[in-house]
């Protein structure tokens, strides 16, 4: 405990990367069983979903990719320590 | 732990640092380019297996792009396609033992996302000239106006972090496991990291497409559909 800001830095991280990818991972799970629903009704538009399905998915993983940056920020580039 | 977020100077030509990346971007267009010019060097109506693949990759990138656009994908061809084949070639390049991927360090992903961005500009400004590409600023109404520039600056934003944190964290987590674990057990999460590299290749180029396409304005195709009389 010499150190209190870098404990800190390091729970916090941990805290940002998992309570920042639970918004993400309940999104991407609807996305995707919308996307499912719609190719199992209308195979023939597959193409078409899964591709404006990876756009979603990618727009929708970024906020969790926000939190991961945040925690390297951190961890690695943290001005208070 | 190496810090991902800083690239140390291999060498220096004069006042300019070479970091690792860039070797490796070198390396990798000079092979990207030569591949290409000595593909496309005798080009022939009855096409060897080379010259089938190649066209078989061009006219998949050709169909997404005027998939996407709903537009003609010639003057598009040539950026998304590289883009596409560059990011994969870099993401797989960690294939190469000693080799970490460039785009698992922010500079190569800033330096493309920045292409994308300029290529947005002036894409809208070749299709709509400088006042029209200006106007779509303030579409739907005025107030939009510094929304609207936000939005271009932090999709590149995103674009490049998306990029990053993707190919870094693949990277970092075999690098930890190989620490923790030995020899054999990352080969698994190798495979994983092939499959996110091509999907995230694919993803780069199709947002590309999607953000030039969304400057470029609406294509052939989309107008009919809003002269259907059903919306009345």
């Amino acid at each position: 405990m010499d150190n209190l800001v870098e404990v800190v830095s390091i729970i916090s991280a941990a805290l940002a990367v998992g309570f920042g990818a639970i918004g993400p991972a309940l999104a991407e799970g609807r996305a995707v069983a919308a996307a499912m629903e719609a190719i199992a009704r209308q195979p023939e538009a597959a193409g078409t979903l899964s591709r404006t399905l990876f756009v979603g998915l990618a727009m929708i993983e970024t906020t969790a990719i926000y939190a991961l940056v945040v925690a390297l920020l951190v961890l690695f580039a943290n001005p208070f320590v | 732990m190496d810090n991902p977020l800083i690239t140390e100077p291999l060498f220096h030509i004069g006042p300019v640092p070479i970091a690792e990346p860039v070797l490796v971007n070198w390396a990798l267009m000079a092979v990207l380019g030569l591949g290409s010019a000595l593909l496309t060097r005798r080009l022939s109506r009855t096409p060897s297996t080379a010259q089938t693949v190649a066209e078989l990759f061009v006219s998949t990138i050709d169909g997404q792009i005027s998939d996407t656009m709903n537009r003609d994908p010639a003057p598009y061809r040539g950026l998304i396609g590289s883009i596409f084949l560059f990011v994969l070639v870099a993401n797989w390049s960690s294939l190469i033992p000693g080799i970490e991927p460039p785009t698992a360090h922010l500079e190569t992903d800033a330096a493309l996302a920045l292409i994308v961005f300029v290529a947005t500009v002036l894409y809208g400004i070749k299709n709509k000239g400088l006042r029209g590409y200006l106007a779509t600023f303030a579409e739907p109404s005025w107030v939009m106006i510094p929304l609207n520039i936000v939005e271009q600056i932090t999709r590149t934003f995103s674009l490049i972090v998306r990029l990053f944190g993707n190919v870094m964290s693949g990277v970092f987590v075999i690098g930890i496991v190989l620490s923790l674990a030995g020899l054999f057990l990352p080969i698994p999460l190798m495979a994983l990291d092939l499959l996110t590299g091509a999907v995230q290749a694919y993803i780069f180029a199709v947002l590309a497409t999607v953000f030039i396409g969304s400057a470029v304005g609406e294509g052939h195709a989309a107008p009919s559909m809003q002269k259907d009389p059903s919306h009345g």
